[in-house]
């Protein structure tokens, strides 16, 4: 696998030319100084893009995501090399409560709601965070009610007695409350019907198209990510291993076959084509 | 436009008698409380029942909400129920120009900022861990008062005796007006609590005893909002342990803030419920009342029998076998079985 690391394509001028929205750069991350979970990775997600991160279990997505939302103190890791700038500050300055102001908010892995409080409550603890007006958490609201309308119906339940998807979307809406630039998310398909991952998706997509909002999406289905995201960054053993345009790696079979898994997309799939437009993604019978 | 007021007029119709229904209950028991309790309660159910319920209710309600609603476990309530005590005696003490209520203020206010002291581990200590932490505050505060005669009027062995309870100019020393002012103060706090749990700060004590990490990174300020959860509750767990002193036994030792006494309230709210202010009243009462009744029964039957120590032990084990029981048949407290049962209680009484 090193092999193949040191011989890592370089990104194409387009996605590495200007600033991105997100920057990681040769990062490594140590648990209790004495586990390391990443030794070397890089990325970048241009603003008003979707990028991916993809990987195995353990490969390191999580603590990427984690060491970005400058949450590994509160789990006893650290940053020991490599820095991370979210719109040109340094993260590791910024506690998270200030990332969400500077709009910078993370979904984590596995569905993290309140589940004492009210779909209603648990959304607006993402305004009050921000500091949003109750004008502006009213709008916000409607917002997000529009986006999932499951979740006006269940607004007064309590959150932890709705359902697997209806937990996902009180997450993602929560997260929306406040107002961010970049949204990131930690692997929203796990455990989840491949109806209601495919509404999220959508939604995500939607989201990026209409309002410019750039995602970063861990996601250990790569067919998902293939499909849905602008750039991919594949992480194996702590390190970034391949990156590039969604398209570039649709194209390169050896690649996808040899860093995504036996799994991974055609083989897998068989009825998946390539839509040689490039530009939709993937589609498959059915569809 | 008709149909539009009839319909709003309906709503209101609908929310006024909601809202009645809603009060009924709470304004029938303030009633009982205020006007009915003193009238026929004699000395020994104020002393030795109602005034040791209010406190421990104070106490409760100020551990419910950095325990059940925070979810910070504390085993130092006595501590802070001590400080607070010693705090208020010391205001009267050395200040006498100061109202007995705003010494009681004041001791919350210094019980708060030991709170805030041996809060600070919270940030970084969970669970039983964080507990041991509290259990900190616990030896050190005795010991202080222990070992530092200033703080008890130079008794040697720590004991104070509170003066009488004054204010607005009146002095309450007969039982029923000492419950009554128990009774004000008890009542005032537990709304001001109620109040607290609906609001931002209350939601996010919640966000963060329900996932803290998820609080973390939606931006809740975690560390204030604990801080904030360790002083506010200090706080009325002061004000208790002022009343406790002042009120109910006037004659405090530090022994009688021991760890035994954090248990008991830790006891009283999970037997009452977690994160439930009326939850915090019912579990005391529980506490109170069951060992006296017990202890009533146990000496009215076996009494001629056995030897009272036996039967001493015989009310402990059965105390401890219905907690049990209890807790695996309703697990969320005497204020879940409260829950079920008011709507029914209520429609019963509104249909007829």
């Amino acid at each position: 696998m090193t092999i193949y690391a040191a011989n890592k394509p370089q990104l194409p001028a387009a996605i590495t030319s200007g600033q991105a929205l997100l920057e990681v750069h040769d990062i490594a991350v140590v648990y209790d100084d004495a586990m390391q979970a990443i030794s070397d990775v890089s990325l970048r997600v241009p603003a008003g893009t979707i990028t991916s991160l993809v990987g195995a279990n353990g490969a390191g997505k999580t603590t990427t995501l984690r060491a970005i939302s400058n949450l590994l103190i509160a789990l006893r890791g650290r940053v020991t090399a490599g820095r991370i700038c979210f719109d040109g500050q340094d993260v590791a300055r910024l506690r998270p409560s200030q990332l969400v102001r500077q709009g910078l908010v993370q979904v984590l892995e596995g569905r993290h709601c309140f589940p004492h409080l009210t779909v209603e409550e648990n959304l607006l603890t993402g305004a009050t965070a921000r500091g949003s007006t109750p004008r502006e958490s009213r709008e916000d609201l409607q917002r997000v009610y529009r986006i999932f309308p499951r979740l006006r119906e269940r607004r007064s339940s309590r959150s932890g007695l709705t359902s697997g998807g209806e937990q996902q979307m009180v997450a993602i809406g929560r997260a929306l409350m406040t107002r961010p630039r970049l949204l990131i998310l930690d692997e929203p398909s796990m455990g989840l019907a491949p109806l209601v991952v495919r509404d999220i998706f959508e939604v995500l997509r939607a989201l990026n198209a209409k309002e410019g909002l750039s995602i970063l999406i861990a996601e250990q289905n790569s067919t998902l990510a293939l499909r849905y995201a602008d750039h991919i960054v594949v992480v194996e053993n702590g390190r970034d291993v391949l990156a590039g345009s969604a398209k570039d790696i649709r194209e390169n079979h050896n690649l996808e076959r040899f860093y995504l898994g036996e799994a991974a997309l055609t083989l897998a799939d068989p009825d998946t084509k390539i839509d040689p437009s490039g530009s939709a993604g993937i589609s498959t019978h059915g569809e | 436009m008709t149909s539009l007021s009839t319909v709003r007029q309906q709503v209101l119709a609908g929310i006024d008698s909601h809202l009645v229904r809603r009060l009924a209950g709470p304004l029938l028991i303030l009633l009982a409380a205020y006007g009915i309790v003193p009238l026929v309660a004699d000395q020994y159910v104020i002393e030795s029942l109602l005034l040791p319920f209010l406190s421990l209710s104070l106490a409760a309600v100020g551990l419910n909400l950095l325990t059940g609603s925070a979810g910070q476990l504390s085993l130092g309530t006595a501590a802070f129920m001590a400080v607070g005590a010693y705090g208020a005696y010391n205001v009267v003490l050395r200040l006498p120009w100061v109202p007995m209520l705003l010494a009681f203020v004041l001791g919350g206010i210094a019980a708060a900022a030991i709170g805030i002291v041996f809060g600070l581990p919270s940030l970084r200590l969970r669970g039983f861990y964080l507990a041991v932490s509290t259990l900190a505050a616990q030896f050190f505060v005795q010991w202080v008062f222990t070992k530092f005669s200033w703080f008890s009027n130079d008794n040697t062995s720590g004991v104070i005796t509170a003066p009488q309870l004054r204010a607005f100019g009146l002095v309450f020393s007969e039982p029923t007006a000492r419950y009554l002012f128990c009774l004000t103060v008890v009542m005032l706090l537990g709304l001001a609590a109620e109040r607290l749990l609906a609001t931002t700060t209350g939601k996010h004590f919640i966000a963060i005893r329900d996932n803290e990490l998820a609080a973390r990174i939606i931006g809740v300020p975690v560390l204030k909002t604990k801080i904030t959860a360790f002083a506010l509750s200090s706080f009325i767990i002061g004000v208790a342990g002022a009343l406790w002193a002042f009120a109910y036994i006037r004659t405090v030792e530090p022994h009688g803030f021991n760890l035994d006494r954090s248990f008991q309230i830790l006891f009283i709210i999970i037997i009452g419920g977690l994160g439930s202010i009326r939850g915090s009243f019912l579990g005391a009462a529980f506490i109170v009342v069951l060992p006296l009744v017990l202890s009533r029964l146990g000496s009215a039957i076996f009494g001629g029998i056995f030897d009272s120590g036996v039967v001493e032990m015989c009310q402990r084990m059965i105390i401890g076998v219905l907690i049990i029981l209890f807790l695996i048949l309703e697990p969320d407290g005497l204020a879940a079985v409260g829950r079920r049962l008011g709507p029914t209680l209520r429609r019963l009484l509104w249909r007829q």
